[in-house]
């Protein structure tokens, strides 16, 4: 695509300048005449019934102007998985029960945030404590207590996936390995805390602005909860300093806002702490996995038994998806023969786990990436070659699941190896260092509907004007990724016009076509892209053939959108300004405006996702065998995301995922005692610095994906996968410790080096 | 009992009351209106609150109102010289790909102006140094390490 003016290149994102200065909005920067402060009452006990709650000397607080409590509120429980209300499993406000140290009990709105915080501490809550479980093995033992009436065995939901014969696999397999994997939980941490502002209008009728992700999944969950109609219920996504999963659910504090907004007649604020992001907020999974392969003795995989409990803390929340997706990427990257994959999702008395960048897959593709490496140590094969061997490539099938349609995996393998000399490299690393790779693959957006939309996945409408300007609007929600500035580049490029000939209204539920289902899962850009493409080819038509008219052009004649202008494919001259084009069209219909409407659902696309990226990671390290300490020198990343859009927001996404892949790997975990997170700080939970964030080198390994807009497909969160299997082989390559439960500690290396005992 | 202050933000004289337990940060975003500057946690180890104070970086959520008396405190929002024109290091934040969900971006700002304030041509590992206070989840850092070397450069010039 040689001849692109904007896709491809490092366009600077459009909201850069009033980033830089300041002058962007994110929902706590909203001030609104009258407005109160909200903060929530959240249980002290991992597991307990609610006998009785007093809210008579917080209500008496002068400054206290609303309190409630599960009572209050129309007791209507809420959850991603429409489609499945048993799996809804969640009330904005505890009702007789709580389940984890958190869990919201009452909210408190005042006239500052002082006051609120104050009546917090007057509420009296008497509990009747109830036993806890805290770990996947004690919730789904015989006797354990029960977390919720309608899963008596704390396994809210499973998922099997099976194809091939996995006996005959392994019988035919010349060697198996069987392992026992454990990740943990990690943060978020995006830096902006969760905030909403609900204001309600005259006829009880929300605004809410909040930051989200998902303004749709809010939007209509909000109004459920509070049992109103959709349309009663306006969502505006501010701007957002960052999700990565975090945020693309219903939360308490956004109904708490509402329901007292409505109550007050006063807007109603709630802003979290960080202690409450820490230490009640979502996270990713941590999951026992059980993996057994088995291969031939060149190296080729013949099948691979996977099973996986995932903690989810004590709601569902986004773990359903995660238990159908950990499968699904359990069978991605090389070809399986024969696969069996049986994932639960197991209630615990901890905060729940959520969606987390990545969505299963630095789980499922730790495990299954460290048995790629065992088994090229044990089978004596290079570790990159076994993976070429295997791998998968455009074409190939998972039976019932998905078509990978672009695959540029053996072409990432071998550039990564090339960049990093890797054959050399790890013949002659000494003295403690060690070279290892990890490797991805993921989904371009989910085609699964368990959120049960009426509408498009994603919509775009575009209004052209006479002056040569378009107005996009669209439900897309841009939270750092980039989206509006490559919507904007989708839509400049097909219509030929310059970036700033564009006008952007984004993710308001009232004023943006419906719908979108927000930001998650890798899905923007493929889909809200082909929306934007879909509408713009709309106008293209009523331009195209308005010009056609007038110049009286051959019917075979292509027509292109191209520097401002619209004229006949190759020939300039023979066309007009997109302005005056416009204009002419708006004339030829008497005055009505120039406005298309556009959008996207999969449809066709197996079970997983329309399109698959692919890349492979290596990392050097330097382990101090002494103190245990890892160091990782650098990292090479070459990735396969379909055509590159924007290549700086690409680089990016890369680099931001290895912060937070050092991180999982290596540095951040929640400390718990009993259901308690006992690190609630930044500076406890350690996440990685500038200082520690090691020298890079990356490659783009351009396919065309088909389904893509321009051919473009995911890119920044499959790589949050593998740079933890990278790091773990690179520090087994170094001293002979192989991690298999995350995250690698200096305590761990040296009690599997023998130098430090249990 | 409220305390009566008198600072300058950004050039601009204020004379106010404050309660003695008001932070700097919280002056700033709720009676000032600065909301440029964040806040991201509350116990100094983000830097998103991160303000100059007679020309040194001060994470403005640790400092208490009342400290800021007969001083001068900038914030992002002064450091562009005019609506239209930026300041070097937010033309350079923009144009290298430094800010992404933008959270940190004023925090990161002011600590990389410090820095160059007492030295245009820092070593690589002195800015990574000079952003030790200051958490970015999206980045990764490296652009803004970019970024920062490349503003001493232009403001060298």
């Amino acid at each position: 695509m040689e001849d692109n003016t904007i896709i491809g290149k490092d366009i600077p994102r459009t909201d850069g300048r009033v980033k830089a200065t300041g002058e962007a909005i994110y929902t706590d920067d909203i001030k609104l005449p009258g407005m109160l402060h909200g903060k929530l009452l959240r249980s002290p006990v991992a597991h307990a019934r609610i006998v009785n709650i007093d809210v008579r000397k917080a209500r008496a607080l002068p400054g206290v102007k609303c309190i409630i409590t599960g009572a209050d509120t129309p007791k209507i429980k809420f959850g991603n998985w429409r489609l499945f209300p048993a799996t809804q499993d969640e009330f904005p406000l505890a009702v007789d029960r709580v389940r984890f140290i958190g869990d919201e009990v009452a909210a408190v709105a005042a006239i500052d945030r002082e006051t609120a915080r104050e009546a917090l501490e007057l509420i009296k809550v008497e509990y009747e404590e109830l036993p806890a479980v805290f770990d996947v093995d004690s919730a789904t033992a015989k006797g354990a207590p029960v977390l919720h009436e309608n899963s008596p065995s704390n396994i809210s939901i499973d998922r099997k996936i099976q194809y091939g014969d996995i006996e005959k696999g392994f019988a035919e397999s010349d060697y198996m390995h069987e392992d026992v994997f454990t990740v943990h939980a990690v943060s978020h941490a995006y830096l902006e805390p969760c905030s909403s502002v609900a204001q309600a209008d005259i006829d009880g009728r929300i605004t809410l602005w909040t930051s989200t992700q998902t303004p749709y999944i809010v939007q209509c969950l909000l109004a459920a909860t509070l049992g109103l109609r959709e349309n009663d219920v306006r969502v505006i996504k501010p701007y957002v300093g960052g999700g990565f999963g975090g945020k693309m659910e219903l939360r308490p504090w956004e109904f708490c806002a509402a329901f007292m907004a409505r109550k007050t007649g006063r807007p109603v604020k709630f802003t979290l702490t960080r202690e409450e992001e820490l230490a009640c907020g979502r996270r990713r999974h941590a999951m026992k996995l059980h993996s057994k392969v088995g291969f031939k003795k060149d190296g080729t995989l013949v099948a691979k038994d996977l099973k996986i409990l995932l903690d989810g803390g004590a709601y569902n929340s986004m773990g359903p998806t995660a238990t159908f997706l950990c499968g699904n990427f359990g069978a991605m990257l090389y070809r399986y023969p024969n696969y069996r994959f049986f994932g639960q999702h197991v209630y615990t008395n901890k905060p729940p786990a959520g969606a987390m960048r990545g969505f299963g897959a630095p789980q499922s593709l730790f495990a299954a990436e460290t048995q790629m490496n065992i088994a090229a140590k044990e089978l004596g094969i290079d570790p990159i070659d076994i993976r070429i061997k295997n791998a998968m490539v455009t074409g190939d099938e998972i039976p019932d699941v998905a078509t990978i349609s672009s695959c540029g995996f053996i072409e990432s393998l071998e550039e990564v190896a090339k960049m990093c000399d890797w054959k050399k490299k790890r013949k002659n690393l000494k003295n403690g260092k060690g070279l290892g790779v990890g490797c991805y693959s993921f989904i371009s957006g989910g085609v699964f509907n368990w959120f049960n939309t009426q509408y498009p996945f994603s919509s775009a409408e575009i209004r052209a004007f006479a002056d040569g300007t378009v107005h996009l609007l669209t439900m897309a929600s841009d939270i750092g990724q980039g989206s509006d500035t490559a919507l904007k580049q989708i839509l400049a490029e097909e219509l030929g016009l310059k970036m700033a000939d564009i006008r952007l209204t984004a993710a308001d539920t009232a004023m943006t076509p419906q719908a979108d289902l927000g930001t998650w899962g890798s899905r923007v850009t493929l889909m809200a892209g082909n929306a934007v493409i879909d509408a713009a080819r709309k106008i293209k038509e009523q331009l195209f053939g308005a010009v056609s008219a007038k110049f009286n052009l051959n019917v075979i004649f292509d027509m292109e959108c191209r520097d401002g202008r619209v004229h006949a494919a190759g020939k300039p001259d023979r066309g007009m300004s997109f302005g005056d084009a416009v204009a002419f069209v708006q004339k030829t219909n008497r005055g009505e405006p120039l406005v298309a409407r556009g959008s996207y659902t999969p449809r066709g696309k197996g079970l997983v996702s329309p399109a698959f990226s692919f890349g492979a990671q290596v990392a050097e390290v330097d382990v101090d065998k002494e103190t245990g300490n890892v160091k990782v020198n650098k990292m090479w990343t070459a990735h396969d995301c379909g055509t590159v859009l924007n290549h700086m927001a690409v680089e990016g996404q890369l680099e931001g995922s290895i912060q937070m892949g050092l991180g999982y790997a290596l540095s951040e975990q929640f400390v718990m005692d009993n259901g308690r997170t006992l690190n609630t700080t930044f500076l406890d939970y350690k996440m990685p610095h500038a200082m520690d964030m090691p020298p890079g080198e990356s490659a783009c390994i351009e396919t065309y994906e088909p389904e893509g807009p321009m051919g473009a497909k995911e890119a920044g969160e499959g790589l949050a996968s593998p740079t933890a299997p990278a790091i773990a082989e690179a520090v087994f390559h170094a001293t002979g410790y192989r991690c298999k439960d995350l995250p690698i500690t200096p305590e761990k290396i040296l009690k599997g080096l023998g130098k430090l005992e249990d | 009992m409220k305390h009566h202050i008198r600072f300058k933000v950004n050039g601009d004289q204020y004379d106010l009351a404050v309660d003695p337990w008001r932070t700097l940060n919280d002056l700033l975003r709720e009676d000032l209106n600065l909301t440029g500057t964040k806040f991201g946690c509350g116990t100094g180890d983000c830097g998103a609150c991160t303000v100059m104070l007679d020309g040194k970086t001060i994470n403005s959520c640790l400092t208490l109102a009342v400290e800021v008396d007969r001083r001068e405190v900038t914030t992002v929002e002064g450091l562009a010289p005019s609506g239209e024109e930026l300041h070097p290091i937010q033309e350079t934040f923009i144009e290298k790909g430094a800010i992404q969900c933008g959270f940190c971006t004023p925090g990161m700002e002011m600590s990389g102006l410090f820095l160059l304030n007492g030295k245009k041509t820092p070593t690589e590992s002195e800015i990574r140094t000079a952003l030790s206070g200051n958490l970015c989840r999206c980045t990764g850092y490296n652009k803004i390490v970019d970024a920062i070397a490349e503003t001493g450069k232009k403001m060298k010039k």
